[in-house]
């Protein structure tokens, strides 16, 4: 009987220890409803960081800027490093535009074919989020949301995903259909056993 | 061609920036000649330091070095072991490594949560908090070898975007618990502080299961490159979705779509279509040794070593092949089985002279079975070359010189 117990307990013990809940590993019994630890983000605190921009819109700030004004943008923010049409100097710096349209267009044949905004991006509003995050390089964070709403719209025109000089806005933006979004599919990598069946 | 592993991986030298972004990338000065005493048991040896260096005769270096988009690679020939050196795991930044005052550093956790918290690096200390050994592999590793490959690349410019390290952290469920994580939030977008403010879409399962946010890596503080002071742990992941120099966590519905998770990081496959979320990376292996630039110095015995991992769970066998993947045999596996991370594979090997086709093929506890070349492209197509993991092969010639071969 002691024996089964030991060996309850060993088995006890090695399945907890697979577990990576910290709160089992080290709490045992103790387990309190929470560390208490830290504050609450005041709202000031939160408007600062919380910049993701969804494809729903949500985070989208006011403002507005339409294709006239991006191409100013262009000029003088992006077309150093990724050309004066948007043609990049890959590798460095992405082309951004001009790549094959089309549903026969297949990435998977040739890595050079190249993934512009209107060819492999699904979401426009991405495309804003990551010019807020990270544009332009050497100055992150520089633009106005006005300016990168405009230079969203510049470059979308350019894709001719939206009429020329159209403006953007927290409302249009997210409206804009992207033909790239029906190519995307989920990972079905789970379970393949490899070899002549890799996935 | 370490140009063209840098390329690749989108890299982008500091020389080619406008003038604004350059930074003087401070060259390591020269090392002096190694100097030892004829006979060191005849004199007394160096005081103590504060500290340690390496041997001056081992000068292991990652590369390309001078980046501040790109990457730096980890020089897998020069290693023993699966613990990558802290200073020598490879880098991959998209807008240089930011210089952050841990005092000053904030992790805010937000969204669809009851309790949004800020934590304090003194704050996220006092959490219970666990170690892991796990490798961390860019989804892009292996790319160069596949676009521009060369019989004189080494395995640091095949496969040098995977490191492995013993990281401690506090889990991010037990985070998840503090805040109460509402039952609707599907994904967190895990978000660094660094000039780009990386940001990934994580499933909230992910974060439940294994996921640490990580602050010390081989005993110490993580170094800069690796995301000081704190960075996101994802066992297994993409090296992309371990989010470095954390500040922020926000739970929510559904993905957030940036820019890495659509734009980059995706997979182009047949007919039109790109697979997306492709978190995992599937089992690999490669020799570490023999491999250009070595050479066999004499016919008789050698070890074959090299190191083989799988994101989905452990290594459960690497064969080795000696004669181009006509027949394989078992190596033998030199460290402890441990999910998510690498192991050290062995196979002695008695070389006759003639010119053999060295490779390894990793099998994992899933029933995974490392596929060739020749598979991969003929599922995905020749266009898709991010987690890519295809059989590697070295071709020992008659004269003990050994290059890469990249078709298998």
């Amino acid at each position: 009987m002691r024996r089964l117990f030991a060996g309850a307990a060993l088995l006890t013990l090695a399945l907890t220890a697979c577990r990576l809940d910290a709160r089992d590993d080290y709490l045992g019994d103790k387990d309190p409803k929470n560390f208490d630890l830290g504050h609450s983000p005041s709202p000031e605190e939160l408007a600062a960081i919380n910049i993701d921009v969804s494809p729903n819109g949500q985070g989208l700030p006011p403002g507005t800027g339409n294709g006239a004004d991006g191409a100013k943008v262009y000029a003088s923010a992006c077309a150093s490093c990724h050309g004066a049409n948007g043609e990049g100097k890959p590798p460095a710096y992405p082309q951004l535009l001009g790549g094959p349209m089309g549903a026969s267009v297949d990435f998977s044949k040739d890595y050079k074919i190249p993934r512009t905004i209107g060819n492999y991006w699904p979401y426009a509003t991405s495309l804003f989020d990551y010019i807020r995050r990270a544009m332009p390089l050497t100055a992150p964070g520089s633009l106005t949301a006005d300016q990168t709403y405009a230079v969203t719209a510049y470059l979308l025109s350019r894709e001719g995903l939206i009429p020329p000089n159209a403006s953007l806005d927290a409302k249009s933006l997210p409206a804009v259909k992207m033909p790239a979004l029906e190519r995307f599919v989920n990972d079905d990598r789970r379970g393949s056993i490899g070899g002549k069946a890799v996935r | 061609m370490i140009g063209g592993a840098a390329a690749a991986a989108g890299g982008v030298l500091l020389s080619q920036l406008p003038a604004a972004a350059q930074q003087k990338a401070t060259a390591p000065p020269a090392a002096p000649p190694p100097v030892a005493p004829p006979d060191p048991t005849k004199i007394p040896g160096a005081p103590t330091t504060a500290v340690g260096t390496r041997s001056p005769f081992f000068t292991p270096a990652r590369a390309p070095v001078g980046e501040i988009t790109g990457t730096a690679l980890t020089p897998l020939q020069d290693l023993s072991g699966t613990i990558t050196p802290s200073d020598l795991h490879f880098t991959r930044i998209h807008d240089g490594i930011p210089t952050i005052d841990p005092s000053k550093h904030r992790l805010v956790i937000h969204g669809m949560v009851d309790r949004p918290i800020e934590l304090t690096m003194d704050d996220l200390m006092r959490f219970p908090a666990v170690t892991r050994t796990h490798f961390v592999e860019c989804s892009g590793n292996g790319r160069a070898a596949y676009r521009t490959p060369k019989p004189d690349m080494t395995p640091q410019q095949v496969d040098g975007m995977i490191s492995q390290s013993e990281w401690t952290g506090i889990p991010v469920d037990t985070l998840f618990h503090e805040v109460g994580v509402q039952r609707d939030a599907k994904y967190f977008l895990a978000e660094g502080g660094d000039a780009c403010l990386l940001a990934r879409s994580i499933p909230v399962s992910k974060g439940r299961d294994d996921a640490i946010i990580a602050f010390a890596q081989n005993g110490e503080p993580l170094r800069p490159e690796q995301g000081f002071p704190i960075r996101l742990l994802l066992p297994g992941y993409e090296g992309n979705t371990n989010v470095k120099w954390l500040r922020r966590i926000k739970l929510g519905p559904e993905p957030f779509m940036t820019r890495w998770e659509t734009a980059k990081y995706t997979d182009p496959l047949p007919g039109g279509k790109i697979r997306w979320f492709s978190f995992e990376m599937d089992a690999k292996s490669i020799i570490t040794s023999p491999a250009y630039p070595k050479r066999l110095s004499g016919t008789g015995w050698w070890p074959i070593t090299g190191l083989a991992w799988s994101g989905r769970g452990r290594i459960s066998r690497v064969d080795v092949s000696t004669d181009g993947g006509a027949s394989w045999v078992e190596a033998e596996l030199l460290s402890p089985l441990t999910p998510k991370a690498m192991v050290r594979f062995q196979y002695m090997w008695q070389w006759n002279g003639d010119e053999h086709l060295l490779m390894s093929r990793a099998v994992d506890d899933q029933g995974y079975v490392q596929p060739t070349m020749a598979q991969l492209r003929a599922v995905r197509g020749p266009g898709t070359d991010y987690h890519f993991n295809p059989i590697r092969a070295w071709r020992v010639a008659r004269n003990g010189v050994v290059t890469f071969e990249a078709n298998t």
